[in-house]
């Protein structure tokens, strides 16, 4: 079926990213993906969440490209990492992290979380 | 007889250069905007080299590098620590000129505010990526803790294996919640304090020596 091209003015686009397609990336691969959509306005939902290291170069790479009037940031929203009793020892010595937490990220101008706990996040998105 | 004492000499030089050489810990001071970090690191370094680090303020991200006071020697019960205290910007994941528009700024300052705002968010979080043997975590707790971008840098810091504190604020406030702090990270300890009043320091203090000694 081929990719259809929406109208910017129609709505907010949502792109739900697999992990699957995550896992085949670098960390600033995986960071271009998610600011390139969140730039165009997009929302980015990840089937897997980012590692903590990906999340602290998230924040500063966010940090480095925002401008007066063009992009104030992001807003980003996932559920509490799971205790690290889910994974072996084996893992976390080979540095496995469990990073499977959806997560939810869009401009900070045009989404805002209205409530977060456990098991629900809730966001009101705007159009631009 | 004499082979035993330049034994034991020999041991007591390595041991003399051994602790002399152990470099001060760098503890990081992060947290989100107007915690109350500064203040915090202005009240420990004048307790304990009577100088400050960096002026504090109301006005969110007053503070825009990451500064740090070499150095500080705290004593407790008979031992002295030492470390490095690096006071970092308030982390954050937006920045917008216009909020500081609401504080009698004209736009040209607001812009120049908010460039140098992400530019130390983005150093405060290479600092924390490489620079920082330990953490304390500032919160005010007259605030929800539940925050993505707390969630995020607790993670972070516990990914790193980094020894943290979490230091809950402003217990001088009315609407100071300190439990609310201790639920949200029950897997560090939290510390109360009014780092603005100098409530508490001596339990911070202590805690200080314990984690990072």
């Amino acid at each position: 079926m081929p990719e259809t091209t929406p109208d910017s003015n129609d709505g907010v686009q949502i792109d739900l990213i697999s992990g699957s397609r995550m896992a085949g990336l670098r960390s600033m691969e995986k960071i271009r993906l998610i600011l390139d959509g969140v730039r165009e306005g997009n929302i980015v939902i990840l089937e897997e969440g980012l590692s903590p290291d990906e999340e602290s170069k998230l924040i500063e790479v966010t940090m480095t490209e925002i401008s007066p009037d063009d992009f104030s940031g992001i807003e980003i929203e996932s559920y509490p990492r799971a205790e690290t009793a889910d994974q072996s020892f084996l893992d976390r010595l080979m540095g496995r992290e469990s990073t499977k937490k959806l997560t939810v990220i869009g401009p900070a101008n045009q989404i805002e979380t209205l409530h977060k706990d456990e098991q629900l996040i809730s966001a009101l998105v705007s159009r631009k | 007889m004499g082979l035993i004492t330049n034994l034991k000499d020999s041991i007591s030089r390595v041991t003399d250069r051994l602790f002399a050489s152990a470099e001060p810990k760098r503890i990081g001071i992060y947290g989100p905007p107007n915690a109350g970090k500064t203040t915090l690191a202005n009240r420990i370094a004048r307790d304990w080299t009577g100088d400050a680090i960096g002026p504090e303020s109301h006005v969110p991200h007053e503070t825009r590098r990451a500064r740090r006071k070499e150095g500080v020697d705290i004593e407790r019960n008979g031992r002295s620590v030492t470390i490095d205290i690096v006071d970092t910007p308030g982390v954050t994941t937006k920045v917008d000129y216009k909020e500081f528009l609401d504080h009698d700024m004209e736009k040209d300052d607001a812009i120049r505010r908010s460039r140098e705002a992400t530019e130390g968010v983005a150093e405060a979080m290479h600092w924390l990526r490489e620079d920082v043997d330990g953490v304390i975590y500032v919160l005010d707790s007259t605030s929800d803790p539940f925050t993505q971008v707390n969630t995020m840098l607790i993670g972070i810091i516990e990914s790193r294996e980094l020894p943290v504190l979490i230091f809950a604020n402003k217990t001088d406030l009315e609407e100071s919640d300190v439990q609310r702090v201790a639920d949200a990270f029950p897997d560090h300890e939290t510390v109360p304090l009014s780092a603005l009043e100098g409530n508490n320091m001596d339990e911070v203090y202590d805690k200080i020596a314990e984690y990072f000694g």
